[in-house]
């Protein structure tokens, strides 16, 4: 598995870095408290499992599920959360 | 007292509404159908209680208009049935949770019980009663199980008893859930492997170009359809008759003859070129319009019940995004192609002020209602297929550019969207049908009076001459500009009013297929029609609605005199 990203844990990705199928737990929401507080709406809290469902492709949005629902989530949403994928992948 | 109807979107409040109170309000599988308060009312304990459906919400801080309507509702002492989604009591408690805080009377309306034991959900309502107390009652709305109990317990309303820190709400929601449900197995492999498919992105986007094909194709067969066996006889076998009786009685001739029945034309009536208000008026109404916007409907309440439309609104995002939205705009756009008016409230469901703006202008100009295709493909569809290609696809093309270009130079950016995606569902028949009626309904009370005021005033113009003055003053435009003869003046003037009579008024012109195009185009573009107008201007106030108003007759021009050039040029091509 190839990224990017320079994270100092090896098993911590944004949302749109996971791959399809990967599973994990919200570790950290960056881009301060109003956009932390519109994803808790949904469930998306530190804390929270999640899966990705489907990847985006040219910006667009990006797919998870938790709890028993899908949630889509525009890219620059999505690049603010961080997951410690536990884990799944392709 | 009055009934509020609060809980997350897409829970099913507005079929709870519809029930409660007979009064019937559109529901559709995705969060954010409604997005105004609808009254009602129903008897109960020997009196007369308000009932109000509220636009759903998933905390009390709104984000979207929609939202803010929702919250500013709750101020008032009223008393709350909190509708909640069984199959997903977590994310519904969060909410309940914020009401109980602010001491608000209520019970609560487990709702969906019905797929809740599809998939396996057991909940407590003993337990759970114990834990929030307040009354909570299982329903399913669907078939108004559960109702009347639900009914005698609105007298138990109270506030609620549970204490909790503000940042703990979440988990709290979480514990309550886990001590409450009980999960025994999970859903139907075949529906998971749909919802994955059309969500993704490749394969989703070939499966959502097939759909809107064969949409489109079938609102088509549909229509014609009908208009081929249905209505066309009964205009001609049964109508025609009636009418020309109608017109001897009042002699063949005189102003009053002309209002109702208009200019005979060889002795006969003629539906394209007589316009009296019960002969082109009534034909345009029910023999032209009204097959496609039947047809129309059916689709679209199947694509809204079904749960298709969020999935398109993912899709298609990526180019929302570049427009200057986000993918939830694709429900005032497929709201428009059926009528302006509903799709003009629909984009409260956006987030900020210029997302609602852009959207708006961008329906307006270049989304044309049913009505108004049904006219343009009975009259340019006599010529073949290729005049109605070149007008839907420069529609098209403006959308794109207008889009763009309105992102470019307004000031701010889109937001993100943040949808959460309904399950798959059966269209529940007897709601479909009920949706389909209520919206043809509507179409014809909102639409015969103002067709009827459209042919009264063309006759008016035509009889009194005024015609000529204006055609005198705009014919720099018209015909300078868009190549159109002097007497498509008339048309765009009652295009204000409204679009199918405006491009009946076409059909006497003579006009050729350039001009056919032009004007069709042109009369989608200018303006919207008068009830677009007006809930426009509500919508997004005076200021806003003069710039928007300001890029429609600009656009309009622009396009309008390149379109008569290049089809000047090129227009042997489609001959
Ligand atoms: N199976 C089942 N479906 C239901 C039930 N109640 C509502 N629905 C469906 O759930 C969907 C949402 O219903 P609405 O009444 O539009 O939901 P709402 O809460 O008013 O949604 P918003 O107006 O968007 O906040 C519709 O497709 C309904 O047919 C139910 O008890 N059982
Ligand atoms: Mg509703």
């Amino acid at each position: 598995m190839e990224h990017t990203d320079t994270q100092s844990k090896p098993n911590v990705f944004t949302i749109v870095d996971m791959e399809p199928n990967q599973a994990g737990v919200i570790v950290e929401i960056r881009g301060g408290q109003k956009i932390a507080s519109r994803l808790s709406t949904l469930g998306l809290v530190v804390g929270a499992n999640i899966k990705k469902v489907s990847r985006h492709i040219l910006q667009g949005p990006v797919v998870v599920e938790t709890g028993r629902t899908q949630i889509a989530i525009g890219f620059g949403m999505a690049q603010k959360v961080l997951v410690f994928c536990t884990q799944g992948g392709e | 007292m009055n009934l509020l109807l609060m809980g997350n979107p897409n829970v099913g409040k507005s079929v709870v509404f519809s029930r409660l109170t007979g009064v019937h309000v559109i529901s559709s599988n995705y969060p954010g159908t409604t997005v105004e308060f609808t009254k009602g009312y129903m008897h109960f304990d020997e009196k007369t209680i308000e009932v109000i459906d509220v636009p759903g919400v998933y905390t009390l801080e709104p984000v979207s208009k929609a939202e803010e309507v929702a919250c500013e509702m709750l101020d008032a002492d009223n008393v709350v049935i909190n509708v909640v989604n069984a199959t997903n009591l977590i994310r519904s408690l969060n909410l309940t949770l914020q009401l109980i805080k602010k001491k608000i009377p209520m019970i609560i309306a487990l709702n969906l019980w019905d797929e809740a034991k599809h998939t396996g959900i057991q909940i407590d309502v003993e337990k759970l009663q114990q834990i929030l107390g307040v009354p909570c009652i299982p329903i399913c709305a669907l078939t108004g199980e559960g109702f009347k109990g639900l009914v005698l317990k609105i007298k138990d309303a109270k506030p609620g008893a549970y204490e909790y820190e503000e940042h703990e709400r979440l988990h709290e929601a979480g514990n309550i859930t886990e001590s409450v449900e009980k999960i025994t197995h999970r859903h139907h492999k075949l529906s998971e492997q749909l919802r994955d498919a059309t969500i993704s992105p490749v394969r989703g986007s070939l499966i959502a170009l097939i759909v809107l094909f064969y949409t489109f194709q079938i609102i088509r067969f549909i229509g014609e359809g009908l208009i081929n066996h249905v209505f066309t006889p009964l205009f001609e076998n049964l109508w025609t008759p009636l009418m020309l009786h109608v017109s001897s009685l009042f002699g063949g001739v005189g102003f009053i003859h002309d209002i109702f029945i208009g200019r005979l034309i060889d002795g006969k009536i003629d539906y394209n070129q007589s316009f009296g208000l019960l002969t082109t008026g009534m034909f345009i109404e029910f023999g032209v319009v009204l097959p496609y916007v039947f047809a129309f409907y059916i689709i679209l309440s199947f694509l809204e019940d079904s749960g298709y439309l969020p999935r398109l609104a993912v899709l298609s995002d990526n180019i929302m995004h570049r427009l200057g939205m986000h993918g939830m705009s694709i429900i005032p756009m497929m709201l428009g192609l059926g009528c302006n008016v509903p799709a003009s409230l629909s984009t409260r469901i956006m987030d900020t002020k210029r997302e609602r703006f852009i959207a708006s202008t961008l329906m307006a100009i270049a989304v044309p209602c049913m009505a108004q295709i049904a006219m343009v493909v009975g009259l340019l569809g006599k010529h073949g297929e290729a005049g109605l290609w070149i007008v839907f696809v420069t529609l098209f093309a403006v959308w794109i550019v207008l889009g763009v270009i309105l992102n470019r130079v307004m000031s701010g950016e889109s937001t993100e969207m943040f949808l959460e995606i309904p399950p798959y569902r059966f269209p529940y028949l007897p709601g479909l049908i009920k949706k389909v009626w209520m919206r043809i309904i509507w179409f014809i009370r909102e639409g015969v009076p103002w067709i009827m005021v459209g042919i009264f005033i063309a006759n008016i113009l035509h009889t009194s001459g005024i015609i000529e003055v204006i055609a005198k003053f705009t014919q720099p435009v018209i015909c300078g500009i868009f190549g159109l003869p002097v007497e498509a003046a008339g048309a765009l003037l009652i295009g204000f009013l409204r679009k199918d009579v405006a491009v009946g008024m076409l059909a006497p012109l003579g006009l050729t297929l350039p001009q056919l195009i032009v004007s069709s185009v042109v009369l989608t573009m200018y303006f919207p029609c008068v009830a677009t107008f007006s809930i426009l201007l509500k919508e997004l106030g005076i200021r806003d609605m003069l710039k928007a108003t300001g890029i429609m007759i600009i656009s309009s021009l622009l396009v309008g005199g390149m379109l008569n050039l290049i089809l000047g040029q090129c227009g042997w091509m489609i001959r």
